[in-house]
């Protein structure tokens, strides 16, 4: 009897190590990319790497167009998925039926989740580049991205809102609310750090994809600062790709100062939703 | 009270909204076949099955792509299911609380690292790492595209197999070490027995990022669409569907028959992913939200 503790005690302390180890080999390498970024890149930024255009065919100069290019694709993006994916969270979290047409929706959303990047980019080919005769351009990388984004968006707003506790809503309608009244001055706000922390996830994504933008928005090269939603444009993402994959003889530290501008964004987007879930934690009301 | 105009508008705008994804999904199905289907009117079907990728001189054959994804998302799985699974269950079954609140975020993290930079790194960093240590040809091959892309796949089985190991019911465990089972014995015979539906629908989706990934695995696998042979294939350079969608369209002429042939693997690729989803959301449909938020 105690041998078999005894054993069993081992038995575990190995598995118990064997699972620490996976969660290890998970997570260092995610420690050691960060870290190697930034290390590397740390020479090529300065503030002229970030204000300057790329000279000497990408090898030397700086990367302004891309952030430019980026900030405007992610901003596109965000005007077109916001409203659109909270409505529909709204929506299915609010007013939905729990019927057929409504598992159709989730049905779609869970199918629009799945489908991969660059089958996007084909479809924003076909429908914004070509049908639509938007051509490669801003407006049409953006709604791409936007439809991308939109799921993140919808699942976890209808979360944030499904957390709502229901006596909030029971209240507001016993005191003579509307339907919309509840939702907007009620609701909405309660939910709202768990809206604001899935728009900002799904917007991060949406700023560091390349496929979707390969065939609708990006340019390789451009001499100048787009200048309406109808012009092509640089992209962060796709300028590493193009400086790492394409130019020969590419100077290594310009490569890790772009993939390190990259990361900046992506961390800084990640830290805000971090900051603001956890702030709204320590405050709620129920 | 009256509803004012403002909020039948409004109301009427959420419900446009709450239907839109239909509709997307919608488009994207049509324009794909629109675009896509003119191939099996110009391209022979047995051309399309066949061994030679080679645009150029008219050989469409697809089976070398398919031999891609195929082999780089199975070998993805075989990184992210260990791994994936070991480290659900260290979060939510062992590790102490601030290990927890250490793995979490840096989990996320990993979820939101842009492709393409993963694919740089995998240039720089691990290509030439597998290039010497194991002695290949080149670095750039289908065993060092599914190591990545097994990375890139973790973040979708973690999140999802520890929230499916959150959902069992803590009385389960208290019942298996009331009986006097070992934490471990709880965890093997119990807890993860509980969860598995949730922990394979986790491995679905992960194998579905890796499948409809795209510029890491261009980047890394050294694009070849040739179709190897043998046991070493693993070590050779090869190409995936998604790869060649974005490799190739930038350079076709529109209405080409290569234009089409490239949305025809769009298609392949839109109906393989949805299936690998609808498959992993109908083990859990149960738990509705919850597997929603999974997926995305």
């Amino acid at each position: 009897m105690i041998r078999a503790r005894r054993r069993g005690r081992w038995v575990q302390n190995l598995g118990f190590g064997l699972l620490a180890s996976a969660a290890g080999l998970t997570v260092l390498p995610i420690l050691l990319v960060v870290v190697l970024i930034f290390v590397r890149g740390a020479p090529a930024l300065s503030a002229s790497f970030l204000a300057t255009f790329p000279s000497e065919g990408m090898r030397a100069g700086g990367i302004l167009p891309a952030i430019v290019g980026t900030f405007w694709l992610t901003l596109g993006t965000a005007l077109a998925s916001v409203p659109l994916g909270v409505g529909a969270a709204v929506y299915l979290a609010e007013y939905a039926p729990d019927n057929p047409r409504t598992r159709l929706i989730r049905v779609a959303i869970i199918s629009l989740a799945g489908v991969p990047s660059v089958v996007y980019g084909l479809f924003g080919l076909g429908l914004f580049v070509l049908f639509l005769g938007l051509g490669t351009s801003i407006l049409a990388g953006s709604l791409t991205l936007a439809i991308m984004t939109l799921p993140v968006i919808i699942s976890t707003s209808e979360e944030a809102l499904r957390s709502v506790p229901g006596s909030f809503r029971t209240v507001s309608i016993s005191l003579g609310g509307t339907h919309w009244q509840t939702v907007r001055r009620i609701v909405l706000p309660q939910a709202l750090p768990g809206i604001l922390t899935g728009i900002i996830l799904g917007l991060e994504r949406a700023a560091g994809e390349t496929a979707p933008i390969l065939f609708t928005a990006a340019a390789f090269f451009l001499p100048r600062l787009p200048g309406s939603p109808f012009d092509a444009t640089m992209a962060l993402p796709y300028h590493l790709f193009v400086i790492s994959t394409q130019i020969p003889g590419m100077p290594i530290q310009i490569q890790y100062g772009t993939a390190a501008v990259l990361l900046l964004f992506v961390l800084a987007m990640n830290t805000t939703a971090t900051v603001i879930r956890s702030r709204a934690r320590s405050r709620r009301q129920w | 009270m009256r509803a004012s105009l403002g909020e039948i508008l409004i109301t009427r705008f959420i419900r446009i909204a709450g239907y839109s994804a239909v509709a997307f999904i919608g488009m994207i199905f049509v324009f794909l076949i629109l675009e896509g289907a003119p191939t099996l009117g110009q391209v022979p079907v047995s051309t399309l099955v066949g061994e030679r990728w080679y645009p150029i001189e008219g050989q469409f054959g697809m089976l070398p792509l398919l031999f891609g994804s195929f082999l780089v998302t199975v070998g993805a799985a075989l990184v992210a299911v260990p791994l994936g699974v070991g480290t659900a269950i260290f979060i939510s079954e062992v590790a102490p609380r601030w290990a927890r609140e250490l793995l979490k975020p840096l989990i996320e993290l990993l979820a939101g690292f842009p492709s393409v930079m993963l694919g740089f790194l995998g240039i720089v960093i691990l290509a030439p790492q597998l290039y010497s240590i194991l002695g290949l040809a080149t670095g750039l091959t289908a065993f060092t595209g599914a190591l990545l892309l097994g990375w890139i796949a973790l973040p979708t089985v973690v999140s999802v197999g520890e929230d499916a190991l959150d959902a069992v019911p803590r009385t389960y465990r208290e019942a298996a070490m009331a009986l006097g089972a070992t934490s471990w014995q709880t965890i093997w015979r119990v807890t993860l027995p509980a969860a598995r539906s949730g922990v394979l629908t986790g491995v679905l989706l992960g194998m579905g990022r890796a499948l409809g990934e795209t510029m890491a695995v261009m980047m890394v696998t050294g694009n070849a669409p040739t179709l190897p042979t043998g046991l070493e294939a693993i070590f050779r350079p090869i190409r995936t569907m998604t790869a060649t969608i974005a490799a190739e369209m930038g350079e076709v002429a529109q209405g080409s028959v290569h234009y089409h042939t490239l949305f025809f693997i769009g298609i392949v690729l839109f109906l393989t992913s949805l299936i690998v989803n609808l498959a992993a959301a109908s083990v859990v449909f149960r738990q509705r939200t919850r597997g929603e938020r999974m997926l995305s």
